[in-house]
């Protein structure tokens, strides 16, 4: 084999190849060969490495060092400076955003050196469109024990013992569901992986998928043996197309190296997996629907029982899991269920992957043991919020699940904690919100998703979300009433109770949460016709407090409208006819003046009476 | 491609061991070769490729090799810089292919440092 004295771990996922990753790889080889140290630098993609928001992201080892925001013009100053040289390009580290020093090796970055990776432990250290570099890190080991030293029985034992809990949302036990399905009698079963992935904002799932898609096929392998099905499917939405050439090709691969098919590594045992791709429908998520869909139907829930373990795709028993779920699997296998209990709580063990984005500095996708406090994901891995703002709630678990406020910060991140706020763990995407954001809105954005998306089969979730979006609406252009808020939580309580599938029941608990913790903001809005964010444009007034101004002009750069009008040095002023509420202004008035104010919308018409 | 047993499986672990250590830091020892202006133009590069040679045709999958810039002796190039993780740095200076193939045998494989070409030992690491 060849002799590498570096390898170049360039990002390939989604979010770095839409950064033009794919031409800086064409460029650098280029760079490499010209030269002509072609034999001595090997260049690999890789799958999402986590920090998308600062990608392009290249990784050279051995020494580990971390490059981002890497364009076609970088490239040959890095490859003379770094790879000839030795001189690692300072420039294009990362720098912490207070102290504004570099950072050369990626596990001193502090957005790194916090997380541990089990379910991304492949993640920007193998190719993954090669299965030997899988190998290579112990993959298919697991399924080789499973296959050959364990029974269905033991395996079962195992996963239940390890506190697995499915990581699609509910968070139901993995080895009780398994159990369930091993003890039903049946000639055929099946094994389904959800890789729908259709909360907004959430991309782990898909970059398991990128990044290390053999993960999730040695999981299902296991899951095959433990439950004895013979054919499985991957749901994937067809958003995600490098999810699906990756997971393509891992299967081939694994098929011609006889690790699918008939008689899996000579054991006799016969698995193989299809791809399914869904059309991206939300519900089609929700397990009944997910079948329905590989049947070739229209994906709508139905009742439950009989459940899918008793009847599930073409009315076979069936296991359905997420993604990240069976990533979990191999090695729990390998190292057992004590190993895996050893991080996280009690009753939530193991990592969870959250992707993390909004008001931070530091985005993106981010694994942590169960427990670790919110405060520690926003503060020392997400590098706090961005432009020093204050924080003000992280929105967690999608359109199903709730925004958890500042003095909740301390919560621990475990499904009994997370669900004890009203919020739920979901998937895993966490959006955090700064002081800009207007709960009412955040609420109104997540229903109107939902309300979009419901399918529409059961009255209360089809009618009840739409008329609750329609109050807040109402509410927050400026025609609420006094008792609005009742009315919410009463109509909330009625699509939870009545609707037939999980989005109908989780439906509300983004105006439920955003209720109980910022029922001020409810107020203000409805009583006193005022946003106090400056969001909701109806119900603002943006004006410049004379005394604060001191009239340094960027405001009125800021303004699209050209409403703002004043000297240099002396204090501005906004002509309320030509403002349309951008709140362009607010945003970049100097924290130390603060001179722009946001008041009620009716307050002019009040000083002029 | 062949249909794999599960003795297969540790052979091509195995034969990936060089990549799989290079990147998660499983190596044993580990070579900077000086890369400043004044190393190339000394021949560094040379050396380089004498010791990849060497590496390559012993078949040795945890021995990493790195390149750095300016080392400040810029009369003393090519130089070298051996490392056995866990004990003292040595530094080795006016080299060629024959020396960096002996050092690699000597020092490298055999854990002896060539005396007659080191300049100093323990000197600092390069990160
Ligand atoms: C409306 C709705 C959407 C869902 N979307 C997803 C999804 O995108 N991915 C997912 O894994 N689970 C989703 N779920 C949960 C699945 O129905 C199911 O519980 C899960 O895939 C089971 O896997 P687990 O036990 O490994 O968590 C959704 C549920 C509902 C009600
Ligand atoms: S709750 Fe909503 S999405 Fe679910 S089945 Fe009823 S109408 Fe469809
Ligand atoms: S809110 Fe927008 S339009 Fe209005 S004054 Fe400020 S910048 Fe101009
Ligand atoms: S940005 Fe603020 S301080 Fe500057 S002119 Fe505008 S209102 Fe005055
Ligand atoms: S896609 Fe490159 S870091 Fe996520
Ligand atoms: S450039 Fe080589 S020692 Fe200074």
């Amino acid at each position: 084999m060849e002799k590498y004295r570096a390898n170049l771990m360039l990002c390939a996922g989604t979010g770095c190849v839409a950064c033009n990753s794919l031409k800086i790889r064409e460029v650098l080889v280029e760079e490499i060969k010209r030269r002509g140290l072609h034999e001595e630098i090997k260049v690999v993609l890789t799958g999402c490495n986590g920090f998308c928001a600062q990608g392009p992201v290249i990784s050279v080892y051995p020494e580990g060092i971390f490059y981002q925001k890497i364009t076609v013009d970088d490239v040959p100053y890095l490859v003379e400076e770094h790879l000839l040289k030795g001189r690692p390009v300072e420039r294009l580290m990362y720098r912490e955003p207070e102290k504004k020093v570099a950072v050369p090796v990626m596990k001193d970055i502090p957005f790194f050196s916090l997380q541990v990776l089990r379910v991304l432990r492949n993640k920007g250290l193998i190719d993954p469109e090669r299965i030997e570099e899988y190998i290579a890190r112990d993959g298919y080991f697991a399924a080789a024990k499973a296959l050959t030293q364990m029974t269905p029985e033991e395996i079962i034992k195992m996963v239940k013992d390890s506190g697995l809990r499915g990581r699609g949302g509910a968070g139901f036990p993995t080895g009780l569901k398994w159990e369930f399905c091993s003890k039903v009698r049946s000639d055929v079963k099946y094994i389904l992986c959800n890789g729908d992935e259709g909360d907004p904002g959430a991309f782990m799932d898909r970059s398991v998928m990128e990044a290390d898609p053999h993960s999730v096929l040695e999981g299902m392998i296991i899951g095959a043996k433990a439950i004895d099905a013979t054919q499985g499917y991957i749901y994937v939405r067809a958003e995600y197309p490098l999810a699906v050439k990756r997971l393509s090709i891992a299967i081939e691969q694994a098929r011609e190296y006889g690790l699918l098919g008939k008689d899996i590594l000579r054991t006799g045992f016969n698995f193989d997996i299809e791809i399914y791709q869904g059309a991206g429908a939300f519900v089609c998520g929700e397990e009944t629907a997910l079948m329905r869909s590989i049947e070739g139907k229209r994906g709508m829930p139905r009742p439950r029982p009989p459940f899918p373990v008793h009847k599930g795709l073409w009315e076979k028993p069936s296991v359905l899991n997420n993604v990240e779920t069976f990533a979990n699997i191999p090695p729990i296998i390998l190292n057992g269920a004590e190993w895996y209990r050893s991080l996280g709580t009690e009753k939530s063990t193991g990592t969870k992957v959250f992707a993390l984005t909004g008001a931070i500095n530091n985005i993106g996708l981010i694994e942590v043991p169960m427990g670790v406090p919110i405060r520690t994901i926003i503060y020392d891995i997400g590098g706090g919020i961005t432009k020093g703002r204050k924080f003000k709630a992280v929105q967690i678990g999608g359109p199903s699940g709730g925004c958890i406020p500042e003095s909740l910060i301390d919560t621990s991140v475990d499904y009994e904690s997370i669900t004890a706020t009203g919020a739920i763990m979901g998937s895993g995407g966490m959006v955090v919100m700064d002081d800009l954001n207007c709960m009412v809105n955040v609420a109104k954005f997540f229903l109107e998703f939902t309300t979009d998306e419901s399918c529409g089969k059961c009255p209360p979730c089809r009618i009840g979300t739409k008329v609750m979006l329609d109050k807040l609406v109402d509410i927050t252009e400026g025609r609420g009433n006094e008792g609005d808020i009742e009315l919410l939580q009463e109509l909330s309580q009625d699509v939870i109770d009545t609707s037939l599938c999980g989005l109908g029941q989780t439906a509300p608990n983004p105006v439920l949460t955003t209720i109980k913790y910022f029922r001020d903001e409810y107020e203000s809005h409805i009583k006193e016709k005022w946003c106090k964010a400056g969001v909701c444009g109806s119900l603002v007034t943006f004006y410049i407090d004379e005394a604060a101004c001191k009239g340094c002009g960027l405001c009125l750069k800021a303004c699209p409208q050209s409403a703002i009008t004043g000297e240099k040095k002396q204090p501005h002023r906004i002509d309320q006819e030509l403002c349309i509420k951008c709140r362009s202004c607010y945003e970049v008035c100097p924290t130390k003046f603060n001179a722009v104010k946001i008041g009620p919308a009716d307050m002019l018409v009040k000083s002029e009476k | 491609m062949q249909r794999l047993k599960i003795e297969d499986l540790q052979k091509i672990k195995e034969e990936y061991k060089a990549t799989s250590s290079l990147r998660t830091g499983g190596y044993r020892a580990r070579v900077t070769v000086h890369m400043g202006t004044c190393g190339i133009a000394a021949g560094a590069r040379n050396i380089m490729s004498a010791l990849l040679d060497e590496i390559s045709k012993s078949g040795v999958t945890d021995i990493a090799v790195t390149t750095s810039g300016c080392a400040g002796l810029c009369s003393r190039e090519p130089m070298a810089t051996v490392e056995i993780i866990n004990s003292a740095p040595v530094k080795y200076s006016d080299l060629t292919e024959d020396k960096i193939r002996k050092i690699f045998k000597e020092h490298l494989l055999g854990g002896n440092i060539v005396e007659e070409y080191a300049l100093v030992i323990g000197s600092e690491t390069t990160y």
